[in-house]
């Protein structure tokens, strides 16, 4: 692919190093700072891959909306000690679950090398023909009003039950109201 | 073209590896970790391990669906973690805990 060697390394190893410490770190509020740091992060390499409505929209969605959601969670619950849940898990189980999760990447690793020598059959939208028919984001939105308009205004359903649903879910009294005796 | 033998390029495989140990290592905190939030952070790395899987498949391939399902999954990851967080103050309110191990109700 023709994307810079060098962007895209610098940013994939803070990606995977801000990822372990999501995992591996016991506070609360490091996890989720190290998630922002990861999210940034794939904004670069889709920005180089010349996908930059999506670069975007994973800064203002991801490391916007959802990451202050989470923040806001934290704090809400007062869940900023840390939890040293990794230390309570048994042994065995903590390899299994490593051992595992490593040779399905393993396995993916393989795969991917042995199918990666076919030639792939190109589609209409090259690099070329994206920058002629005015840019990433331009070519994007007309694809979702067009073609994929369905998909899109289902969104909007998904979306307006989501949030139907959140509220519900989190509001305290939503029954009927108890009678006072 | 040959893609394999470019030298001043990253090589199509490497970026699909790249995906897939984001994954894997959110799949790990998804199966090792006991702290919900954390859980749900870990679910947040793994949507975002396929999307850009999706991005890179895009870029290769030269077709825009793939953004398209990339722009589609955001929608669907922000729905997800509204909801998800609704249940998680729902489960603070009723055990006073982020703890999953403590959700036992059914057992006593």
């Amino acid at each position: 692919m023709d994307i810079s060697p060098f962007g895209f390394y610098v940013f994939a190893g803070l990606a995977i190093a801000c990822s372990l410490m999501v995992v591996f770190k016991t506070n609360p509020v490091a996890n989720a700072f190290s998630l922002v740091l990861v999210f940034t992060a794939f904004a670069g390499i889709y920005a180089n891959l010349g996908a930059h409505l999506v670069a975007a929209l994973q800064i203002l969605v991801y490391a916007g909306a959802i990451m202050v959601l989470f923040i806001f969670v934290i704090m809400l619950l007062n869940a900023d000690e840390p939890s040293f849940d990794l230390k309570r898990s048994h042994p065995v189980m903590k390899i299994f679950v490593v051992g595992f999760c490593s040779f399905l990447l393993g396995l993916f690793i393989w795969a991917q090398h042995r199918s990666g020598t076919q030639a792939p059959k190109p589609g209409l939208f090259t690099v070329q023909a994206i920058e002629t028919a005015g840019g990433n984001s331009k070519v994007l939105s007309q694809l979702m009003f067009s073609k994929y308009i369905l998909p899109f205004e289902l969104t909007s359903i998904l979306l307006l039950a989501g949030i139907v649903g959140a509220v519900a879910i989190a509001k305290r009294n939503l029954g009927p109201k108890k009678e006072k005796s | 073209m040959n893609s394999l033998t470019c030298s001043n390029c990253v090589q199509p495989w490497v970026v699909q590896t790249f995906c897939a140990i984001i994954f894997f290592i959110g799949l790990t905190g998804v199966l090792v970790r006991r702290n919900i939030v954390v859980i749900l952070m870990c679910l947040e790395l793994m949507l975002n391990a396929v999307n850009l899987s999706f991005v890179a498949y895009s870029h290769q391939q030269a077709d825009m669906g793939g953004q398209m399902a990339v722009f589609f999954i955001i929608v669907v990851a922000a729905a997800e973690s509204a909801v998800g967080l609704g249940l998680l103050i729902a489960m603070f309110r009723t055990l006073r805990t982020v703890d999953t191990d403590e959700i036992r109700l059914l057992k006593e």
